[in-house]
C-alpha cells in the first residue's frame, strides 16, 4: 500500500503493434541473441547497461536517468499462457484480462466502476485518441476519449468563437433533461449533457497550463503533453490513457531503423513527461505504466522480427521501486515457445494487480478475474 | 410531389439502404413505392457495382489481405452500390452471424465473409446457413476447427443455434436443450479448414473449406426429437424448419428495420414489440419455403413498416450514421482520396466493421450511445452537414433559396428540417431551433453579402440539426 499527498493517478502508454522486448531490454552477453539475430542484434558497445545481463537499447538514454534514481521498473519475461499472435486478441486480452474467453468489460473501465460508483466525476477516466480502447469500456462508465485536446469539444467545425458559443448554448438547452419523451430519448438526453460538461471541462486545460518542456511533435509526444495537461489542470482525473500510433511497433521489416526511432520518441516523452511534473510538483501522485500486446519472434527474419510471445513492459515514477521484475526468458533454443519465441514467467495480471491494490487501493480480484501473485514493485 | 410520399421514401431509403441524396428520393418517390420496393428486393434487376472501375480507381482494395482496405471497400459500396438493400442486408447478416477480424486475423477472410451475405442474404435461409458454415473464416473463429470426432468443441454447434437461428427460447420456453448442442456439434464434426499454402513466396491465399469424413462422427444422433445419421446439412434442415428459427429472423428483422426491439437475450421473455408484424413475416418465412426477400417483402409493403410511430424510432448505428451522411453530402461518389479516413469514423463511433466485439455482436439500440462516441456522432455529423462547400450540401442551400425570396426563421427552420431528413423535432428542440434562428432574423439572397450569409447561416442550422438527439435517431 502506498500513501500518496493527492489521490493516486495512472498513466498508460501503449505500445501497439508488439514492442520487440528483445530489443529494447537486451540481454547483452548472451551468445544466443547474437546468434539469433544476426540482421538486428545491437553491438554490444552501444548497449547501455543496467545490470550484469541486461542493457537498454542505444536510444533509450532519457529512461536511464529514472533507472539510476531508482524510479524504472523493467518487467521482463512478461505475457500471459497460451500466448495469442494477433495484434487484435493479444491486446484484447491485455485490455480485459480474460485470455479464455472474449471479454467485453476493461480492467481500466472496471478500476473506473469502483473508483466512482455513481459516475460523479464524467472526467475519472479520459482516454487520448480516436475511440475507446477496450480496457476503459464499462457500462455505465462515462469515459471521455479526445482526439486533440486543443480543439476537443462538441460542434468544433463551427467557425467564429461567438457563433460557436451560440450554437453551445442552443445545445446545453436541447439536451437539458426533458419530460415524457420515452427512456431513450432521456438518456441519450443526460449523455450529451455529461459530454458538453467533460468538453468544457476539458477545454480549459491547455490555458491552465504553461511549462518549459518541449514535447516532441509526434503522436506520442502531443498525447503525453495532453495527459500532462490533464493531469495538472486537476479535474480529478484517475486513469490517463494513450496509444501509440495504430501497430507502429509491428516491425516485420527495417526494423532497426523504424525502432531506434519509436524508442527514441518513447524514451524522450517519458523524460518530458516526467520532468514536466517535477516542474510543477505534480509527479509524486503519477505512476506510468508502459506495455505491449506481445514481444517478437527470437530469430530476425533478415529485416524485422515476426510477432512472439513474452515481451517486456515499464512503470515510471516516484513511488515506483526500481529494478527488475521477472525473470529474463531463456533464449535456449530447447527452452523457447513453439514457434521459437520467448516463454512469459510473469503474468501481466500480476502487474494490474498489483497497480489495483497498492496504487489504486481497489481490490484487484475482480477486476483482473482471479488471484495472481503480486509484483511489488511500489517503494 | 406530395410531402408524405417523399417523407415516406426517405424512410424506406434509411433502412433500405443507407439513405439519399433528396434529389434521388424525389425520384424514387415520383417512380411509386412499391416499384422502389420491387427495386430493392431484387438487386440483379439493378446495376451492379463497377468492379473494374472500382479496382483501377481503388488497386489495393483488390484482393486485399489489409484489414483496412477491406473495410474501406465495404464502405465504397455502401456508398454507391445501386443495390442499396443487398449492402444493407450484408450488414444485417454482419451483424447477426459475428466474426471478427480480432480472431480471424485476415482482411481477405473477411471480406469474403461478408461476399456471402451479399450473395445469398436474400435467398432461401437454408442456403444461407450452408454458406456460413462452410465458410472458412467462421469455422475457424468458432473452432469447428478444433472440434474431432473424437474430442469435440461445442463452440460452432452451441453458436449456430443461440445467436444463428433458433434463439435460446420464446414465448418463455427453451427452445434446445444442452444434448441438443452436442448433437449438433457432433454433427459438424469433420467441417474444417484445408491446411493452408505456406504464405512465402506469393503471400497468403484464401483459406478453403474441406470436408474430413475421417473426422466425422458418423453415429446417430438425436436432435430436437429427431435421431439419425446427421451431417451438418441435415442440422440445418432441421434448424430451419424449427417456428422458433421463423421467429428469430422475423424478430432480428424487425429490430434491425423496424424499431428498436429489447436486447436479444431478453427475447426468451419478452415479447415482440408488435406481434402481429412478427407473425405475418413468420407466416411469408412458412409460404415461400424459408424466403429471406419473402419475410422482407411483407416487411417493407406492411403498414407497420410506413407507421408514422417507427419513424426514428431506431439508433442509427455508426455504419448507418456515417455512410447515410456520405451519401447525403454526395462524397465518395466514384473515386475520391480520404475514404480510409472516413472509412474508420464507425469505430471511432463504437462500431469496428468486421471486428465485432464478440461473437454475439453490437450491441444495438441506445447502447450505441456513451459520452465518447456521441461527441464523434455530433461532431462528423455536424462536420458533414455544415460543410457548405460539399456538393450535396450546396445543393440544400439551393434548394432552401429556391423557397422564397425571403424566409422567416420558421420557415428557413422547417425548411431545413425537411431537406435533411425530413428529421421530425419535439417542439421543445424546435423552439430552440427557432429562437436562435430569429436572434438574425429573416433571411434573404439577392445580393452577394445576403447570399453568403444565407449560406453561412444554413451551413450552422445543419450543424446544429446534426447535433439534436433526435438526429441520432432514424
Amino acid at each position: 500500500m502506498v500513501q500518496t499527498k493527492k489521490d493516486p493517478v495512472l498513466a498508460v502508454l501503449s505500445l501497439s503493434g508488439g514492442n520487440d522486448g528483445l530489443n529494447c531490454v537486451i540481454p547483452r552477453n548472451n551468445s544466443h541473441y547474437r546468434d539469433s539475430r544476426p540482421t538486428l542484434a545491437v553491438p554490444e558497445d552501444q548497449i547501455i547497461p543496467i545490470t550484469d545481463e541486461l542493457g537498454l537499447h542505444p536510444t533509450m538514454g532519457p529512461l536511464k536517468k529514472y533507472w539510476d534514481e531508482g524510479k524504472l521498473a523493467v518487467f521482463v519475461g512478461i505475457g500471459y499462457p497460451v500466448p495469442s499472435y494477433s495484434h487484435f486478441r493479444s491486446m484484447d486480452i491485455w485490455h480485459t484480462c480474460e485470455p479464455e474467453i472474449i471479454g467485453t468489460e476493461g480492467w481500466l473501465g472496471r478500476a473506473t466502476k469502483q473508483m466512482d460508483p455513481n459516475s460523479e466525476n464524467v472526467l475519472t477516466s479520459v482516454n487520448f485518441g480516436r475511440g475507446l480502447p477496450r480496457a476503459l469500456v464499462m457500462d455505465g462508465v462515462p469515459v471521455a476519449s479526445v482526439g486533440n485536446l486543443e480543439t476537443y469539444g462538441l460542434l468544433t467545425g463551427i467557425e467564429g468563437e461567438n457563433q460557436r458559443n451560440d450554437a453551445l448554448d442552443v445545445f446545453g438547452r436541447m439536451y437539458a433533461p426533458a419530460i415524457g419523451t420515452g427512456a431513450v430519448m432521456d438518456y441519450i438526453h443526460q449523455t450529451g449533457t455529461d459530454a458538453l460538461k467533460g468538453a468544457d471541462i476539458l477545454s480549459t486545460a491547455p490555458d491552465k497550463y504553461s511549462s518549459s518542456v518541449e514535447y516532441s511533435t509526434t503522436a506520442i509526444g502531443q498525447y503525453m503533453k495532453n495527459i500532462a495537461q490533464t493531469h495538472l489542470a486537476g479535474f480529478g482525473t484517475r486513469v490517463l490513457y494513450t496509444t501509440s500510433p495504430y501497430n507502429g511497433f509491428d516491425s516485420h521489416a527495417n526494423q532497426a531503423q523504424a525502432n531506434a526511432g519509436l524508442l527514441t520518441d518513447v524514451s524522450n516523452t517519458v523524460d518530458n513527461f516526467m520532468t514536466d511534473l517535477r516542474e510543477h510538483d505534480a509527479s509524486e501522485e503519477v505512476t506510468l505504466l508502459l506495455f505491449s500486446e506481445f514481444g517478437r519472434r527470437v530469430i530476425d527474419n533478415g529485416s524485422g522480427t515476426d510477432h512472439g510471445a513474452a515481451g517486456v513492459a515499464f512503470a515510471v515514477g516516484e513511488h515506483v521501486k526500481g529494478g527488475i521484475y521477472g525473470t529474463y526468458p531463456s533464449l535456449e533454443p530447447s527452452q523457447l515457445e513453439e514457434g521459437g519465441n520467448l516463454k512469459f514467467n510473469l503474468d501481466f495480471r500480476s502487474v494490474y494487480s498489483t497497480i489495483l491494490e497498492d496504487w489504486f487501493q481497489l481490490d484487484p480480484e475482480p477486476i483482473v478475474n482471479g488471484n495472481f501473485e503480486r509484483t511489488k514493485f511500489f517503494a | 410531389m406530395a410531402e408524405k410520399d417523399i417523407a415516406l421514401m426517405a424512410h424506406l431509403m434509411r433502412r433500405a439502404g443507407f439513405g439519399a441524396s433528396l434529389d434521388e428520393i424525389e425520384a424514387k418517390a415520383a417512380q411509386g413505392y412499391d416499384s422502389v420496393v420491387q427495386e430493392l428486393l431484387n438487386p440483379e434487376t439493378q446495376d451492379a457495382v463497377d468492379e473494374d472501375l472500382l479496382f483501377r480507381y481503388n488497386p489495393s482494395y483488390y484482393e486485399a489481405a489489409a484489414i483496412e482496405n477491406n473495410v474501406q471497400q465495404w464502405v465504397w459500396r455502401m456508398i454507391n452500390s445501386p443495390r442499396q438493400l443487398q449492402e444493407k442486408v450484408a450488414l444485417f447478416w454482419h451483424m447477426i452471424f459475428c466474426a471478427g477480424h480480432s480472431k480471424i486475423d485476415s482482411g481477405q477472410e473477411m471480406g469474403l465473409m461478408v461476399d456471402i451475405f451479399r450473395q445469398k442474404g436474400m435467398g432461401r435461409f437454408d442456403d444461407l446457413l450452408l454458406g456460413l458454415s462452410t465458410n472458412p473464416g467462421m469455422m475457424y473463429y468458432l473452432d469447428n476447427t478444433e472440434s474431432h470426432k473424437t474430442n469435440l468443441n461445442e463452440n460452432y454447434g452451441r453458436e449456430l443455434l443461440e445467436l444463428f437461428s433458433l434463439g435460446v427460447g420464446m414465448d418463455e420456453e427453451f427452445n434446445y436443450s444442452e444434448d441438443d448442442v452436442k448433437a449438433c456439434a457432433r454433427a459438424f464434426t469433420g467441417w474444417n479448414i484445408a491446411p493452408p499454402y505456406p504464405p512465402f513466396p506469393h503471400g497468403r491465399s484464401p483459406w478453403e473449406f474441406r470436408f474430413d469424413p475421417a473426422d466425422h462422427d458418423t453415429s446417430d444422433k438425436t436432435f430436437l426429437g429427431e435421431t439419425g445419421n446427421w451431417n451438418g446439412n441435415d442440422i440445418i434442415e432441421i434448424v430451419c424448419k424449427q417456428p422458433a428459427t421463423a421467429r428469430f429472423l422475423a424478430r432480428h428483422m424487425y429490430n434491425f428495420f423496424v424499431a428498436d426491439e429489447p436486447q436479444i437475450p431478453a427475447w426468451r421473455l419478452t415479447p415482440p414489440r408488435d406481434q402481429k408484424a412478427i407473425e405475418a413475416m413468420e407466416k411469408a418465412y412458412w409460404d415461400s419455403d424459408h424466403s429471406v426477400k419473402a419475410m422482407l417483402e411483407v416487411l417493407f409493403t406492411s403498414d407497420f413498416f410506413k407507421d408514422e410511430a417507427v419513424r426514428y424510432a431506431k439508433v442509427k448505428n455508426p455504419t448507418e450514421m456515417v455512410v447515410s451522411l456520405l451519401r447525403m453530402t454526395g462524397e465518395f461518389k466514384g473515386y475520391q482520396p480520404g475514404l480510409f479516413d472516413a472509412s474508420q469514423e464507425p469505430k471511432y463511433m463504437g462500431m469496428d466493421l468486421m471486428n465485432p466485439p464478440t461473437v454475439e455482436g453490437w450491441h444495438t439500440g441506445r447502447e450505441w450511445i456513451d459520452s465518447g462516441t456521441l461527441v464523434e456522432r455530433i461532431n462528423f455529423a455536424s462536420d458533414m452537414l455544415g460543410n457548405t462547400e460539399l456538393e450535396g450540401v450546396k445543393s440544400l442551400v439551393n434548394r432552401l433559396m429556391g423557397m422564397g425570396d425571403k424566409l422567416s426563421p420558421e420557415e428557413f427552420v422547417n425548411g431545413c428540417l425537411d431537406l435533411t431528413g425530413p428529421v421530425v423535432v419535439t417542439s421543445d428542440t424546435m423552439s430552440q431551433l427557432i429562437a436562435h434562428a430569429t436572434q438574425e432574423g429573416e433571411l434573404s439572397h439577392g445580393n452577394d453579402k445576403e447570399q453568403s450569409d444565407f449560406t453561412r447561416r444554413t451551413g450552422e442550422m445543419f450543424q446544429m440539426i446534426a447535433a439534436t438527439a433526435e438526429f441520432q435517431f432514424e
